[in-house]
């Protein structure tokens, strides 16, 4: 062994010399136009669902702008939201908007006094996905999802799908309701959904957290999906952009059936009124999922970029507003319905929100 | 604890100044520890008092007391953590008598070393691999012994379609531990005093009853040491039981059903970032009680060890 | 084959020939293999259960050797055997495991085991990226080996020396209550260590933003010390008296008794605790997040900015990938690969500084 020991040391300390000196090739910076006004680095922390949309967004921006640097931890939104009244963080991403506690209470980042407005950026629809030997396609009513989820129906034979599904032949297999065994905005979207459209079947209080103790729970949207892939039977709700090659089923709005779409998705939170007494420049959505309109598909997640309406610090205010300002504008959705599979704001939702965005000092 | 002020009671040797200064420096290393270890359980403590005082209906699934809440996730802690245990312990001892008295001397090196890699393995990884290989290896198993044995309390139908059960978390765990436990057993073993084996191999005792005899006795300190080392860390561990577990906030004892009982870190991982308000303090309050129950366990182990210091060398 | 006599005496009964156990042990699981066979070809599924074979026919042979040997050798010769077979068995249920998650680490990991992973970061990187940069992990590389680096060289020194304290120094209060809290640590969740460190920064520094790579370290330093000090504890203690007291007859200072005697006797043990200890810290996700923070960006400087890490690569390229999941899990496993490698060459470290250092030993 003696002989090698040198040589072994010498590789250790060039390896290690290599990879503390070099730089990552794909940082080395092109020569940029010197015509560039924005510089220096912004933080953000939130929500999860966002984040691979985010990773779009700032790889887009950060290439535009080549001397800025964003930061988005996903740390989830309740962590995000936390850190930006702090003041840690510059904005957050969240996937409910800020309540009325909240924001009766104080932002550090912001210029005392001041509040901070929610901006809906990303709208994901959920997707109900199943995989059942020999079945593709699936219809269920919102009852009929709260009874399954709850586990009131625990065989795919149950007179109440069998009934809407007629011509399907489903197997008498025994149901694995998978859900979120993480506190998520993705729980409490689907929840929300439940209990506003099935209020008798889903009697909790719509939360982060799963209400009941029966089924299957699994961490994460990808959780979720491999649990749904690797089991047999199984049936569960995630945000449609990961679902991959899963069917999914259609939900019942009015007396339709209807498959999620991002168009029907961007419809719904379109014709959803903004929750009341918040400023003007606050795009909070009360989302209408009682709606029966058959080009709406109701069960969606909207997740806001949290951004104060004045910033102490001018330079964090002039990031933010120029960041926020191209993940609203249409590049910025179509960037992220293309790497994120996110439904992209209405063309009028998408111009309120710069409206909103422009008033940021 | 000490060997010196011991063996030489009267004839105390002059004190140098290297003497003072290296007794010096493990000292201040000891206060160090102290403070900073001190200081986390403090903080601890002093974050979950919101939460032990707060109105239970402020806090998350809204139980009636706090104790509720807690409730499931101390059995499930326990339950998963001792199942690992009672897995990987036998077989870890199998693994360090092999290696140690067992294997030909240049077989033993290499295997030794496999074993420590396992331990190289970071938990993620031990994570992808339950979710992604162990689980879905596992479950057809797991449909057989309900199919068959579902009268055993433990094996209760309905199963759990995806494998995700307290039983697989608890095989990734001992699958982690293992090689800790192994890894001090094997030192300790192989610090047996040759004369004693040779005593023993001497009077005609086969290679069993020379270890019964000689080995065991000698290392069950280190023994003890080893399999806390290990429940501290399968009782501690998060990620793999955050990936993998299919949790709920139940208290019974079925291992392949759907709904098992979450653990202390595991629940921490998967309730954290949206925590919010006093729900972070609940949070913190159920790490307080990891405290506890760690703390139970090392003082019994500590008890069981200083019973049997006859055999440590520095204190003989 | 000779039948046992009533009075067995070990030394004058027959002994198994040396090929049996190993005759044995094919038949076992020729036997047990056959059996599947028929009673698969009789049902109609597909897939042969190999590890069942292995692990049936194991049990097989053990219940089978047993047996014959108590038959010929005699009770106490069987029940070495016995011990012996369990032994051996133990060893390859605790390879099975191994062997399953080194393959799926391997053969997944391997398809992004490229130059660029380790060169490129994740700064710009969309997907699957370009031709040209494909995406890597080297900022989480770099984050790891610092923020890993910093803590082992903070709490070996720090365990190892309150170690020797508790051993060769130590007595009353203090000692207790260093051991007190060290027990109690081994079960600190790792996240609380990371908030501890947050608050305890965001405290000194009075910025409630703090993210940087040493406050990972110190969060890290935490969660090792316990492990460190315990299993060095547990090494030293093995040192026999006599080497000790040797020592002093000779003259030599305590200090230079425990430099120069107690550690280098126990230093394997030392070392084979100390990369435990790191095994366990450098796959640490949770507290690294919360105080070390997460950026797709390089970063070498441990005290000003966000720092990765290469577990926290792997679980955000395995938790939030984009639409088309695969590249992002062909990173994850590519980091996962990466970060076993680093531990491994760890391990090595250790062993050959192990070997320097260690006095040369009849065994």
């Amino acid at each position: 062994m003696t002989p090698f020991r040198p040589v072994l040391f010498a590789a250790i300390a060039a390896t290690g010399a290599l990879l503390l000196s070099s730089c990552a090739t794909n940082e080395i910076s092109q020569p940029g136009d010197s015509s560039q006004e924005l510089s220096g680095e912004l933080n953000g922390s939130g929500a999860t669902s966002q984040a691979s949309a985010s990773d779009a967004w700032i790889a887009a921006f950060q290439l535009a702008n080549k001397s800025v640097t964003i930061n988005y931890s996903p740390e989830g939104s309740g962590a995000g939201r936390k850190a930006f009244m702090s003041g840690g963080v510059s904005y957050a991403g969240s996937d409910s908007a800020l309540s009325d506690e909240e924001l009766a209470g104080e932002f550090a980042a912001c210029v005392p006094g001041t509040k901070a407005i929610d901006l809906p950026v990303y709208i994901s629809p959920i997707a109900l996905i199943f995989n059942i030997d020999g079945v593709s396609k699936l219809n269920l009513d919102a009852a009929t999802i709260a009874k399954i989820f709850k586990g009131e129906i625990t065989t795919w034979d149950d007179p109440a799908i069998v009934a809407l599904n007629p011509g399907t032949e489903l197997p008498s297999a025994t149901i694995t309701a998978v859900h979120r065994s993480d506190d998520s905005g993705t729980t409490k979207n689907f929840a929300d959904y439940l209990n506003k459209v099935a209020p008798e079947v889903w009697t909790a209080k719509p939360a982060d957290a799963f209400p009941y103790t029966g089924g299957e729970a699994a961490q994460g949207t990808t959780g979720v999906i491999d649990a749904v892939t690797s089991g047999k039977n199984t049936i569960g709700y995630a945000d449609a952009s990961k679902a991959g090659s899963l069917s999914t089923a259609a939900v019942k709005v009015g007396d339709k059936f209807v498959e999620y779409s991002a168009a029907a998705a961007a419809a719904v939170v379109e014709g959803s009124p903004l929750v009341q007494g918040r400023e003007a420049s606050d795009i909070a959505i009360a989302l209408d999922r009682n709606t029966t309109d058959p080009a709406h598909y109701p069960l969606v997640l909207v997740s806001y970029l949290i951004v104060c309406q004045e910033y102490a610090d001018p330079a964090a205010g002039a990031l933010v507003k120029a960041y926020a300002g191209y993940v609203a504008s249409p590049a910025g959705q179509i960037e992220a319905a293309k790497s994120a599979g996110a439904a992209p704001l209405s063309a009028e939702l998408s111009a309120r929100v710069a409206a909103a965005i422009a008033t940021i000092k | 604890m000490t060997s010196t002020s011991k063996t030489t009671p009267v004839l105390r040797a002059k004190s140098r100044p290297a003497d003072r200064i290296f007794s010096g420096s493990t000292l201040a290393a000891g206060v160090l520890i102290l403070t900073a270890l001190a200081a986390v359980a403090v903080f601890l403590i002093a974050q979950s008092i919101p939460a032990l005082v707060a109105n239970p209906e402020e806090l998350p699934t809204s139980p009636s007391s706090f104790w509720e809440y807690v409730a499931p996730l101390a059995f499930g802690t326990v339950w998963a953590a001792a199942l690992a245990l009672l897995m990987a312990l036998p077989v870890s001892l199998g693994i360090a008598l092999f290696i140690s008295h067992y294997a030909p001397r240049r077989i033993a090196q290499v295997l030794g070393y496999i074993v420590d890699l396992l331990a190289a393995v970071p938990s993620v990884v031990f994570g992808l691999w339950g979710i992604k290989v162990l689980a879905p290896f596992v479950q057809p198993f797991y449909a057989w012994l309900v199919d068959n044995f579902g009268w055993i309390p433990l094996f209760t139908p309905p199963v759990s379609g995806t494998g995700r059960t307290i039983l697989t978390v608890a095989i990734v765990l001992a699958v982690m531990v293992l090689p800790i436990i192994t890894a001090v057993c094997r030192e300790v073993f192989l610090q047996t005093p040759r004369l004693h084996e040779e005593a023993a191999l001497a009077l005609g005792a086969t290679r069993w009853e020379m270890i019964h005899t000689a080995v065991l006795p000698f290392g069950m300190p280190g023994i003890i040491s080893a399999a806390m080392l290990g429940l501290g860390r399968a009782l501690g561990e998060t990620m793999v039981v955050a990936m993998v577990l299919s949790p709920a906030m139940v208290i019974h004892f079925v291992l392949t059903g759907s709904a098992n009982p979450p653990t202390i870190a595991g629940n921490i991982a998967l309730n954290f970032p949206e925590a919010h308000g006093v729900g972070v303090n609940a949070l913190i309050a159920t790490g307080l009680i990891l405290f506890i129950i760690t703390l139970i366990v090392n003082s019994a182990a500590r008890v069981v060890i200083n019973r049997r210091k006859a055999f440590s060398g520095a204190n003989g | 084959m000779t039948t046992a006599s009533s009075l067995t005496n070990s030394f004058t009964t027959a002994r198994l020939p040396k090929w049996v156990p190993w005759a044995l042990l094919a038949g076992s699981w020729g036997v047990i293999a056959t059996l599947f066979g028929l009673v698969q070809a009789a049902s109609d599924s597909q897939e042969f259960n190999i590890v069942g074979v292995v692990f049936l026919g194991t049990i097989l042979f053990d219940v089978l050797l047993v047996t014959i040997s108590s038959l010929v050798e005699g009770a106490r010769k069987a029940r070495d055997r016995f011990v012996t077979s369990l032994v051996s068995t133990a060893f390859v249920i605790a390879l099975l495991p191994l062997i399953s998650l080194t393959y799926t680490v391997i053969a997944d990991g391997w398809k992004r085991f490229d130059i660029a992973f380790f060169t490129q970061s994740m700064r710009n990187i969309i997907g699957a990226g370009t031709e040209q940069f494909p995406g890597g992990a080297l900022h989480a590389i770099v984050g790891t080996l610092e923020i890993t680096g910093v803590a082992t060289l903070i709490s070996v020194p720090v365990g190892l020396l309150s170690a020797i304290y508790l051993v060769e120094y130590g007595r009353g209060r203090l000692a207790r209550a260093i051991t007190f809290f060290v027990d109690v640590m081994t079960g600190i969740p790792s996240i609380v260590a990371g908030l501890f460190a947050f608050a305890f920064f965001a405290l000194i520094f009075d910025n409630p933003g703090i993210r940087f790579g040493f406050g990972g370290a110190v969060a890290l330093t935490l969660l090792m010390i316990p492990t460190v000090v315990r299993s060095s504890e547990e090494m030293l203690k093995l040192v026999p008296n006599e080497l000790r007291e040797a020592s002093y007859a000779l003259g030599v200072p305590k200090w230079l008794t425990i430099v120069k005697v107690v550690i280098p006797t126990s230093i394997a043990g030392i070392t084979t605790g100390i990369t435990l200890a790191i095994a366990r810290v450098i796959g640490e996700t949770a507290p690294l997040l919360v105080i070390a923070g997460f950026t797709t960006s390089m970063n070498y400087n441990l005290f000003e900015g966000r720092m990765m890490a290469l577990p926290l690569f792997v679980y955000t390229q395995y938790s939030i990938p984009g639409t088309d999941v695969q590249p992002y899990l062909d990173r994850a496993w590519a980091g996962a690969l990466t970060l076993i490698l680093i531990v491994m060459a760890l391990n090595l470290i250790a062993r050959l500084i192990a070997k320097i250092f260690a006095p040369k030993s009849g065994r």
